[in-house]
């Protein structure tokens, strides 16, 4: 007689938890806590897996007056090839949150995945979703999970920002799975520190969403304008930056025909220092 | 040397299922109604803590009466093989039918072989792009399934509230409608004194469709 095995009633309301009891083989690779590495084991000697994984980039976040701007760039790259010109890396972890990812793009999307089901699975089950902290500590400890494969480089950082009920919060993550709320913006990525100077110099608390999302977009193009692996506007083929917006709303994508409206309102090609 | 008394296995399944429908019929009624605006879970619940009513998916939901702990037991199971399937696969390929299968295969298998049968009653439900293609999937308390009808009730003291939904059920019934005759068919099964609770799996939204309402409508 078959049915539900006995893993599926045991105690506990995450996902990971129980997929790695009932499923360990849908994990292979990701998690790093299993034995089985499929990402690293791809013949590309040297560092393992590298020269093969396409990686992604630059996103930033800030908040504003009411709310905040997450905003990603759309290249992937593989080693000095781009992948993709339109991959997205910043999504709706669940209605109140924003989730965007650096590193290796294969195993960013399925970390967004698990966490976007980790947070839609303790909901269902507790009745209630998690708080935004618990949020983050329960990503931190995902990304903690995978340091083994940071260490083989093949690292995933998010950034993650959500509205906590009475204000927006931001935190940023590192490989060992750090967790550091920032009070005002961050960025991560390879084009991170060019994005920071520009928010350092752009950012307003107080400013207006349209300002905001100048900044956040200003800033990418910054990191696009130094780094090879971050993709700015690309006008040409209109391709535009996935912005995510967080308020007392929830999220939403902002809408290409707004971000144009934000960037180009005032004529000409955003660079550097202008807002 | 004693042998052990013989019991007629038909014995056994009588007085299995004699207990496991008291432990049912000791419980409020629920029932499923599909409507128009979508499919209808309203229950007889004091409670505003220990639901009975619960998303399970994006299109479905469930509804269980009987032993709390038991069918809680059930629920979280539930949304772990859902989630767990639509991560092995994709969120579409979810389906109230494999669900309640699972489920009629678990509480067969207690009926029979645990040390007591499990004294619950499920309904899995999935709400379609039109009427048509709702389901409701009724899980007795060994293991019999039953999908023929658009609605099921659960629990209950007897056939009236059955009865009450066989006569005033429609097609295209709006979710008024679908609340007036769960009202009533939740009030002649002896329920309802001390509060309903009520959940709607949503036609017309992607994703997530079950919400809860804080009134039955």
């Amino acid at each position: 007689m078959s049915g539900l095995p006995a893993s599926y009633f045991g105690p506990g309301n995450s996902f990971l938890e129980f997929v790695r009891q009932a499923a360990p083989e849908t994990l292979a690779g990701v998690t790093g806590l299993n034995g089985q590495d499929v990402a690293g084991t791809s013949n590309s000697g040297g560092r393992p897996g590298l020269a093969q994984t396409a990686s992604a980039t630059t996103i930033v976040a800030l908040a504003y007056k009411d709310g905040l701007v997450m905003a990603g760039d759309r290249r992937a790259t593989v080693g000095n090839q781009i992948a993709s010109r339109d991959i997205e890396k910043v999504y709706p972890a669940d209605s109140w949150t924003a989730i965007g990812l650096a590193g290796v793009a294969g195993l960013s999307l399925q970390l967004v995945r698990l966490f976007q089901l980790e947070l839609e699975h303790y909901e269902k089950i507790e009745g209630v979703a998690l708080s935004l902290r618990g949020k983050a500590n329960r990503l931190a400890t995902m990304v903690r999970a995978q340091l083994d494969l940071a260490m083989k480089g093949l690292a995933v950082v998010p950034l993650l920002g959500g509205w906590d009920g009475t204000r927006p919060r931001i935190f940023a993550f590192d490989v060992t799975g750090g967790s550091y709320e920032e009070r005002e913006y961050a960025a991560i990525g390879s084009g991170a520190v060019f994005a920071k100077g520009s928010l350092k110099k752009l950012h307003r608390p107080a400013a207006t969403a349209r300002t905001a999302i100048r900044a956040a977009l200003t800033a990418l193009n910054d990191a696009a304008d130094d780094d090879a692996a971050t993709g700015g506007v690309d006008r040409a083929r209109d391709i535009y930056p996935v912005v995510a917006r967080v308020d007392s709303r929830g999220y939403h994508r902002v809408p290409d025909g707004e971000l144009a409206r934000a960037l180009f309102s005032r004529g000409g090609e955003p660079k550097g220092d202008r807002s | 040397m004693t042998m052990p008394l013989y019991v007629p296995p038909e014995q056994i399944i009588k007085d299995r299922a004699d207990f496991a429908k008291r432990g049912v019929a000791r419980g409020r009624p629920a029932v499923v109604v599909s409507a128009a605006e979508g499919v209808l879970l309203a229950a007889s619940n004091p409670s505003r803590a220990l639901k009975k009513l619960s998303e399970i998916y994006d299109r479905l939901a469930f509804a269980a009466v009987g032993k709390w702990s038991e069918f809680e037991a059930l629920r979280v199971a539930g949304i772990r093989y859902a989630d767990l399937r639509g991560y092995s696969y994709d969120r579409i390929d979810v389906s109230a039918r494999g669900l309640a299968g699972a489920y009629a295969q678990s509480i067969a298998a207690a009926f029979t072989g645990d040390p007591k049968p499990l004294e619950v009653e499920v309904a899995v439900a999935e709400v379609g792009a039109s009427q048509a293609a709702d389901a409701v999937f009724h899980v007795r308390f060994d293991g019999s399934v039953s999908d023929e009808l658009p609605w099921a009730v659960l629990g209950g003291a007897g056939p009236s509230g059955r009865q009450a939904l066989a006569d005033g059920w429609r097609p295209g019934l709006t979710l008024a409608e679908a609340g007036q005759l769960a009202r009533a068919a939740l009030v002649s099964e002896g329920g309802g004194q001390d509060g309903f609770e009520a959940g709607l799996l949503r036609r017309e939204v992607l994703g997530r469709a079950f919400a809860r309402l804080e009134a039955l409508p």
